[in-house]
């Protein structure tokens, strides 16, 4: 493993940030005040950030409905981020997306969708314009098992092997397509086994593990980066929320979160593996909790005292050119 | 005056951009080695080469899709679809997408790329390869929509549509590219602004695209029977260019909205509705409509021929306006 104190300080960081964000939005959205559909990351941060922590802001990403961890892990301001779940004027898109649109092109972020199967298509173009620039940038699209199952992922795939794009396709399987499971909705053992039909290297790993995503992650990016190409990379992860904030998860055992949060929670893992092989000490990690858990709260304050948009925006930013 | 046909007018648009632009690319089935399925991007890979004339699988949703993300990220992409009919297949692309973008992402950033098809009929081919679907393309905010009608709108229209920062859907028309007009970039009214293709004080005729031939030949047919009719042309469906619509019909006081797309909810119903309710103390008579038929486009040359507004049924309508039948 290549990382150093500063990134492995990093990574936690970005994993506390995206668990304590959804968290809180999660209590947050109870009271009523944040409009709209919400979808939580909180259990699968291993993926996002062990993606993320390998690009720089000229390399693209596309997320998915699920896409507050993305934008954090790839580097959009939480305030902003806050402030636009609450719908508020100085929101990442001045609360006309909201949670399911968050986007930050300044950092390579081409948005959160509310399409399943979206984010593939934008990646394939974004790895053309990388391609054309020839700087080694990448695009990586992350997409659901669901998302897994749509024809744009799939005819994706293809383009991307036949113009030899520097893109990746990450598949987090958390098991459900909203309530569906993906045990009966894919048709293969693994997304990633699609990836032989395509005729790019698929992989699986375990998607509570960061060192396990960071390195398959790594390899891909700097294949292609290198010119070689597209890779099919499957996280098997489990989410900690419902598909939406309001599911009341009829379609889930009893025990099943609390199964995992216990046995192979992200965070949790990481802090073991670092603690036990002495690379960071448990007070720096318990320092980032702290200051993370601040500057959640001082998000939500700050979006709740921002201003909501006016009549005055209803009507603007549909064109660039008005006749 | 010089000629020239709407495919040449619509190549030498693409080739002079692309000379321009260096971030224009070419996205499309056979649009490369087989220069496009009417004729269209012919020479251009030689030109360009094969990076910036970029044959694609027949995946309408990923092309389309691709060049969403491409605009998204520094190029200016112009897609092809064989036929407008396909427009079906990579729908979410332009709808969910491509005009969504800049306004969902509270204008941070723009899609500036052209989706380029035709439709129409004209060539029997059929109820899945002749449709006029501009409509669908109206009724979403966000995107520009051209319909030249001759070479000199097929070349300025789509030369200026390569300089906007917003989705352009560029519609051309089967029945046209083969057809010579004459070619006066010069004369040609600023992007957004319809022009009068005739003038006359009777009544006008609100068209577009091919239809605008169409109208033409009619009124030189009914200027024989003492009719002096103006036709319209509105070159671009959006921006919508009410100005010169509204100035026409309270010239006129009489107005018949021709279209090849179907009737029911179709582009000649919110022109009518428009022209209503801005005008509706000028009008002489209600807004007539000759649109296409409510049917699949057959395949019978004569039932299609039949399916959409002829020189004839044209003309009968605005007789009909001028209580004249």
């Amino acid at each position: 493993m290549n990382l150093n104190e500063a990134q492995l300080l990093q990574a936690y960081r970005k994993m506390r940030q995206i668990r304590a964000f959804e968290d809180r939005v999660h209590d947050e959205f109870a009271t009523g005040e944040i409009p709209g559909f919400v979808h939580l990351y909180a259990g699968e941060e291993a993926s996002a950030v062990g993606f993320c922590m390998h690009l720089n802001d000229e390399d693209r990403i596309a997320s998915t409905h699920r896409g507050h961890g993305h934008c954090i892990a790839k580097g959009v301001e939480i305030k902003g981020m806050m402030s636009e779940i609450y719908g508020r004027r100085n929101g990442t898109c001045a609360g006309k997306g909201g949670s399911m649109h968050i986007a930050d092109l300044e950092k390579g972020m081409m948005g959160a969708n509310g399409i399943v199967g979206a984010g593939p298509p934008l990646i394939c173009g974004a790895g053309l314009a990388a391609k054309f620039r020839k700087n080694g940038g990448v695009a990586i699209a992350f997409v659901g098992d669901g998302g897994s199952n749509q024809g744009t992922t799939l005819e994706s795939l293809n383009l991307a092997t036949v113009w030899n794009l520097p893109c990746i396709f990450v598949a987090e399987n958390n098991g459900y397509a909203e309530s569906t499971g993906s045990k009966w909705s894919v048709s293969c053992e693994n997304i990633a086994d699609r990836a032989a039909a395509f005729g790019m290297p698929g992989v699986v790993v375990d998607g509570h593990d960061f060192f396990a995503v960071y390195e398959v992650a790594g390899e891909a990016i700097k294949r292609a980066r290198e010119g070689g190409g597209p890779t099919l990379i499957e996280c098997k992860l489990n989410r900690y929320y419902g598909h939406f904030e309001g599911d009341a998860q009829t379609y889930r055992g009893v025990d099943e979160v609390k199964k995992v949060k216990e046995s192979k929670d992200c965070l949790m893992l990481f802090s073991k593996r670092v603690t036990e092989q002495g690379l960071l000490t448990q007070a720096q990690l318990d320092a980032i909790d702290k200051e993370v858990a601040a500057e959640i709260e001082a998000s939500v304050a700050h979006a709740k005292s921002s201003a909501k948009p006016t009549s005055a925006d209803l009507m603007t930013d549909v064109y660039v050119s008005y006749p | 005056m010089k000629e020239m046909t709407y495919r040449d007018a619509l190549r030498l648009g693409l080739q002079e951009s692309m000379q321009s632009d260096p971030t224009i690319v070419i996205l499309g089935e056979e649009v490369g080695r087989y220069g496009g399925a009417y004729g269209v991007t012919k020479g251009l890979l030689h030109e360009f080469g094969e990076d910036w004339v970029r044959d694609t699988p027949i995946s309408e949703e990923i092309l389309v899709g691709a060049a969403v993300g491409a605009a998204m990220t520094g190029l200016r992409p112009v897609a092809e679809l064989m036929y407008v009919d396909f427009i079906t297949l990579a729908m979410d692309q332009l709808v969910n997408q491509a005009a969504k973008i800049r306004y969902m992402f509270g204008g941070q950033i723009s899609v500036p790329m052209m989706l380029r098809s035709q439709g129409g009929t004209g060539r029997s081919a059929a109820a899945q390869h002749s449709q006029s679907l501009e409509a669908w393309v109206m009724h979403t905010p966000g995107l520009h929509l051209a319909m030249p009608a001759d070479a000199t709108d097929a070349y300025v229209l789509i030369k200026h549509a390569l300089t906007l920062a917003d989705p352009v859907i560029f519609l051309e028309h089967k029945g046209l590219y083969a057809q010579s007009f004459p070619f006066n970039p010069e004369s040609a009214p600023p992007w957004g602004r319809a022009k009068i293709s005739r003038s006359g004080n009777d009544c006008s005729i609100i068209c577009y695209s091919r239809m605008v031939q169409r109208s033409l030949e009619a009124a030189a047919q009914l200027a024989e029977l003492g009719v002096r009719v103006e036709v319209v042309d509105l070159r671009t469906l959006h921006p919508l260019d009410m100005e010169t619509v509204t100035k026409s019909v309270r010239k006129t006081g009489r107005v018949l909205v021709v279209t090849e797309d179907c009737l029911t909810a179709g582009v000649s119903a919110e022109l009518s509705a428009r022209i209503t309710e801005e005008n509706f103390e000028y009008l002489e008579e209600p807004v007539l409509r000759m649109a296409g038929e409510d049917i699949p486009i057959p395949v019978a040359p004569a039932l299609e021929a039949a399916s959409v507004p002829t020189n004839e049924s044209i003309k009968q309508s605005i007789l009909k306006l001028m209580r004249k039948k």
